[in-house]
C-alpha cells in the first residue's frame, strides 16, 4: 500500500472525528443573549454589596488597608 | 408571539449581541481609588504566577529563577520557599487545606510539595512529582481536594491527575497548539473547566468523560488566561490581541470585547470581583486594567508595576488582588 493512501484514510479518519465534535457542540441547547445579559446583570445586581473592592470597604475592616493610628510600644 | 425565554425591556426589535446594550440602563460606576497595599519583595527574578490560599491571606509566587515562595500577605513575610531544579517556574496553585503547594514549568512536571512548620523545613526532601506532560507546564490547579490536580501543557493537552498516586486519570485533546491557562469551574455548577491555548481558542472541557463540550474562536492571537465569571454562566479571557472578552456558556457565545484603541499590548491575566461586576486585567504595558464587565467601559487604570504584569488574582473574600509581574515584585492592592 502507498504512503498517499494511509494518509487519505488519517485526514478522513481526522476529517470525520471533527465534524463529530462539531455535531456534538452544534447540538447544544442555547439561550438568547438579552437572557444572558439579563442573568449576568441580576447576580452582580443581587452580590455587589457584598462585593469589597466594589463597594470599597472602611480601612478599620481591611487588612490590606492602613489603620490610621499606631500604638509605639 | 410569546416566547418565554426572552427577556423583553424594551428591547425585542433590537438585535442583541452584547452585555453593553443590555446593560444600558445599568448605572455606571463612580470613581475607584485603589492602590497598592503590600509590596512583596524577594524573586530573584521574573514572577511568572501567583495563586491565593483559601485562608485569604497566603500566597503562593513562582519565579524565572526556579523559586518559589509562600508569603503572608498581611505583614509580607515569607513562610516558606523551595529552588525548583529548573528554571521558568510557570504554573503554581495553593492546595484547598493550605497544606500544600503544586508547581511546575520547564521540567515538564506538576510537583506538590507539602508545606510543614517545622523549624528547618526542608521542603525539597519531601516533593512529589505528580504530572508528566511532554512539554513546558502552562497552568495547574486542585480540584475542589488535594486529592487531584489539574494541569495544562506546552504539549497541547490538559490532564487530571490523582496526587497520591500519580495516575493519570483523564486527559483531554483538541487544542491545536500549546495550552496556556485553565479555569475550573466554581463547585457549584459541575465538573468542568475551561482552558485558552496558542490556538486562540477557549474550549470547556467535561471532567469525566475528557470531552470537549463547548469551544470559542473569536480572539486574533494567543490566549493567556481565562477565568469563569462568580455565576459559573460566563467566563472572561485574557489575550496577546490586547483584548478581554467574556462568553456565556449558555448563549454558547462572545457577550462582551473589552478593549480600547489605545490598548495594544496583550493581556496576560484576569480575574473577576466577587460580584462579577469588575474585571482586572494586567497587560504587558506594565499596567493593570479595570473593566465595568457589564458596561464593557474601562473604570480604572493601575500603575506601579516597573514591567509586564504576568499573573493576577483576586483574594477568596474579594477584599484586595494580588499581581506578580516581570518586575520581580508582586504587589496587593486594594
Amino acid at each position: 500500500m502507498s504512503g498517499k493512501t494511509t494518509t487519505t484514510t488519517n485526514n478522513i479518519a481526522q476529517a470525520r472525528r471533527t465534524v463529530q465534535q462539531l455535531r456534538i457542540e452544534a447540538s447544544i441547547e442555547r439561550i438568547k443573549v438579552s437572557k444572558a445579559s439579563a442573568d449576568l446583570m441580576l447576580y452582580c445586581e443581587e452580590h455587589a454589596k457584598k462585593d469589597p473592592l466594589l463597594m470599597g470597604i472602611p480601612a478599620s475592616e481591611n487588612p490590606f488597608k492602613d489603620k490610621k493610628t499606631c500604638i509605639l510600644l | 408571539h410569546h416566547d418565554p425565554t426572552h427577556f423583553d425591556g424594551g428591547l425585542s426589535n433590537r438585535q442583541l449581541f452584547a452585555v453593553h446594550q443590555v446593560a444600558e440602563r445599568v448605572e455606571a460606576l463612580g470613581q475607584f481609588v485603589m492602590k497598592t497595599r503590600r509590596t512583596l519583595k524577594g524573586h530573584g527574578n521574573k514572577v511568572l504566577c501567583m495563586d491565593w490560599c483559601k485562608d485569604k491571606r497566603r500566597i503562593v509566587s513562582s519565579s524565572q529563577d526556579g523559586k518559589v515562595i509562600v508569603w503572608d500577605s498581611f505583614t509580607t513575610n515569607k513562610e516558606h520557599a523551595v529552588t525548583m531544579p529548573c528554571t521558568w517556574v510557570m504554573a503554581c496553585a495553593y492546595a484547598p487545606s493550605g497544606c500544600a503547594i503544586a508547581c511546575g514549568g520547564l521540567d515538564n512536571k506538576c510537583s506538590v510539595y507539602p508545606l510543614t512548620f517545622e523549624k528547618n523545613e526542608n521542603m525539597a526532601a519531601k516533593k512529589k512529582s505528580v504530572a508528566m506532560h511532554t512539554n513546558y507546564l502552562s497552568a495547574c490547579s486542585f480540584t475542589n481536594s488535594d486529592m487531584q490536580i489539574l494541569t495544562a501543557s506546552g504539549d497541547g493537552t490538559c490532564a487530571l491527575w490523582d496526587v497520591e498516586s500519580g495516575q493519570l486519570l483523564q486527559s483531554f485533546h483538541g487544542h491545536g497548539a500549546d495550552v496556556l491557562c485553565l479555569d475550573l469551574a466554581p463547585s457549584e455548577t459541575g465538573n468542568t473547566f475551561v482552558s485558552g491555548g496558542c490556538d486562540k481558542k477557549a474550549m470547556v472541557w467535561d471532567m469525566r468523560s475528557g470531552q470537549c463540550v463547548q469551544s470559542f474562536e473569536t480572539h486574533d492571537s494567543d490566549i493567556n488566561s481565562v477565568r469563569y465569571y462568580p455565576s459559573g454562566d460566563a467566563f472572561a479571557s485574557g489575550s496577546d490581541d490586547a483584548t478581554c472578552r467574556l462568553y456565556d456558556l449558555r448563549a454558547d457565545r462572545e457577550v462582551a470585547i473589552y478593549s480600547k484603541e489605545s490598548i495594544i499590548f496583550g493581556a496576560s491575566s484576569v480575574d473577576f470581583s466577587l460580584s462579577g461586576r469588575l474585571l482586572f486585567a494586567g497587560y504587558n504595558d506594565y499596567t493593570i486594567n479595570v473593566w465595568d464587565v457589564l458596561k464593557g467601559a474601562r473604570v480604572s487604570i493601575l500603575f506601579g508595576h516597573e514591567n509586564r504584569v504576568s499573573t493576577l488574582r483576586v483574594s477568596p473574600d474579594g477584599t484586595a488582588f494580588c499581581s506578580g509581574s516581570w518586575d520581580h515584585t508582586l504587589r496587593i492592592w486594594a
